[in-house]
């Protein structure tokens, strides 16, 4: 679980996250929407301590993150997994070696046992067969699935998903969607998610947080997100074209 | 205000020095990342210094004969000015100036390209003090290589004067030998080998500063190459005074 408390983050004299207070819980896809700008991004940062939060503080599982030195959080981190918007893998390290580095890093298993788990990860996201090829080969819906797999190869608690659709097509976001489901599902991992696609918060979304200039300005679950009313909610969401849940006006 | 912003880029310097000065998470990988760092920024080296340390020691050969050296001076002037060029500030001070385009600008741009591509928060993510991680085995890969480099240098550059010799007929071989061998000072050698040291240092850690802390897009990681080329040329250059004095 992450607890987020009275949360303020702000650049120079520019206030981006305005008082965030929430939680997301375990086994949960949490989702966090909200219009370019609004601050999503910079919440994620916050969360997993790329950016320092101006007040406000962040607990994992009780532990106050914003509180810790160099060294706690460097233990804390290898319990988390994220997957970035541009997969961000190594590029001099073909598929497998990107998602053995984890393993190679921190686990004391034996080379045999660390590629096995890695395999058994790219088997995981079906991309076993292109365990010898470099990032620079495959395609960016690919590229986002060994992300995947490297993100879950030392089985994280924390999984944070930045905008892992952009850029793909419908049926890859899909895929991608599907996949984080079911990994957070399995292994009751407290997944947090930055997107913009509605169709994965109409099908994933078990905790649905919608920031607007830097506030939360709705909070609840798939089930009740269409009957918000909220009318900045329902502008933003339907603003996409829903055909698929029968959501258009 | 130009000092002032000195002032605050150096202790930004320093602090990622403290960070890249830790002890390595996972010595193997370190060993595996350093021997990497070496092939990359000392061994495709090779090649460019063996070629620019050839065509300089014959073009200084070629120079102190026929401009410098007069009827009066000795016949082995030539080979004696070319081997304490060489010795004393080409294969070390120049060398590293060139050395600062090619392996500056590299490591530069692909830590630039790293930060940009979010590879370098991917690795904090993963509870990996990414300075050290990616910086240290450079530096210490440079380090390690600089020293046959150096020698690699002065090797070529000796065999460029002797060039001039069979070759070129500028000069007889048997008065180049007796130059390069003429009162020779084995400390200029050493001397060379600890400027280039120092030398080594700068150009793979300031490089490294300029790509590591980034902000931006592609244009920036240009910027950062340009910045980092500049700063460790200017640094070397400056201290290459300082040591000299220093140690002569």
């Amino acid at each position: 679980m992450i607890e987020v408390s009275h949360l303020y983050k702000s650049f120079e004299d520019k206030k981006v996250l305005n008082d965030i207070s929430t939680v997301f819980e375990n086994g949960k896809t949490n989702l966090i929407i909200g219009q370019s700008g609004s601050g999503k991004t910079v919440l994620m940062k916050c969360l997993v301590g790329l950016f320092e939060p101006t007040a406000g503080k962040v607990f994992y599982d009780n532990r106050d993150f914003t509180n810790m030195n160099m060294r706690e959080r460097t233990l804390l981190r290898r319990e988390m997994g994220m997957i970035f918007q541009s997969a961000a893998l190594f590029d001099s390290m073909s598929v497998l070696e990107n998602v053995m580095f984890p393993l190679d890093m921190f686990s004391t298993a034996s080379y045999k046992d660390r590629k096995r788990r890695a395999e058994f990860c790219l088997d995981r996201v079906n991309l076993l067969d292109a365990a010898e090829k470099f990032p620079g080969e495959i395609s960016g819906g690919m590229q986002k699935r060994v992300a995947i797999a490297r993100a879950i190869v030392l089985e994280p608690k924390y999984l944070f998903c930045d905008e892992p659709n952009s850029g793909l097509d419908p049926k890859t976001s899909l895929v991608i969607d599907e996949l984080i489901y079911g990994i957070t599902q399995e292994n009751g991992i407290t997944t947090i998610i930055n997107t913009h696609d509605m169709n994965s918060v109409m099908g994933i979304g078990d905790h649905i947080l919608y920031i607007y200039e830097g506030s939360v300005e709705w909070e609840g679950t798939k089930e009740i997100v269409k009957d918000s009313g909220n009318q900045r909610l329902n502008d933003f969401i339907f603003a996409s074209p829903l055909k698929n849940h029968g959501y258009v006006k | 205000m130009l000092i002032q912003k000195f002032l605050i880029t150096f202790a930004h310097y320093l602090l990622l020095m403290k960070r890249v000065f830790s002890r390595p998470e996972r010595m193997r990988m370190f060993l595996k990342r350093y021997l990497t760092e070496m092939a990359q920024l000392g061994v495709d080296s090779i090649g460019i210094v063996l070629l620019i340390s050839f065509f300089i020691g014959a073009v200084i050969c070629i120079q102190i004969k026929l401009n410098i050296q007069t009827a009066w001076m000795p016949l082995w002037t030539s080979g004696f000015v070319t081997r304490e060029i060489m010795l004393l500030e080409f294969s070390s001070s120049i060398m590293c100036l060139i050395l600062s385009g090619k392996v500056g600008s590299n490591i530069a741009s692909e830590l630039g390209t790293m930060r940009t591509s979010q590879q370098i928060d991917a690795l904090e993510i993963m509870g990996i003090n990414s300075a050290s991680f990616l910086i240290l085995p450079k530096i210490a890969g440079l380090v390690t290589m600089i020293p046959l480099l150096v020698t690699f240098s002065t090797a070529s550059g000796f065999i460029g004067a002797y060039a001039t010799a069979y070759v070129g007929h500028i000069i007889t071989p048997a008065d180049l030998t007796s130059g390069l061998q003429h009162s020779f000072t084995q400390w200029f050698f050493w001397m060379g080998i600890i400027k280039s040291l120092f030398f080594a240092f700068i150009i793979s850690s300031v490089s490294s500063f300029f790509g590591y802390t980034l902000e931006g897009g592609s244009v920036e990681v240009g910027k950062a190459s340009t910045n980092a080329v500049v700063s460790s040329s200017m640094l070397i250059l400056f201290s290459d005074l300082f040591l000299t004095h220093l140690l002569s």
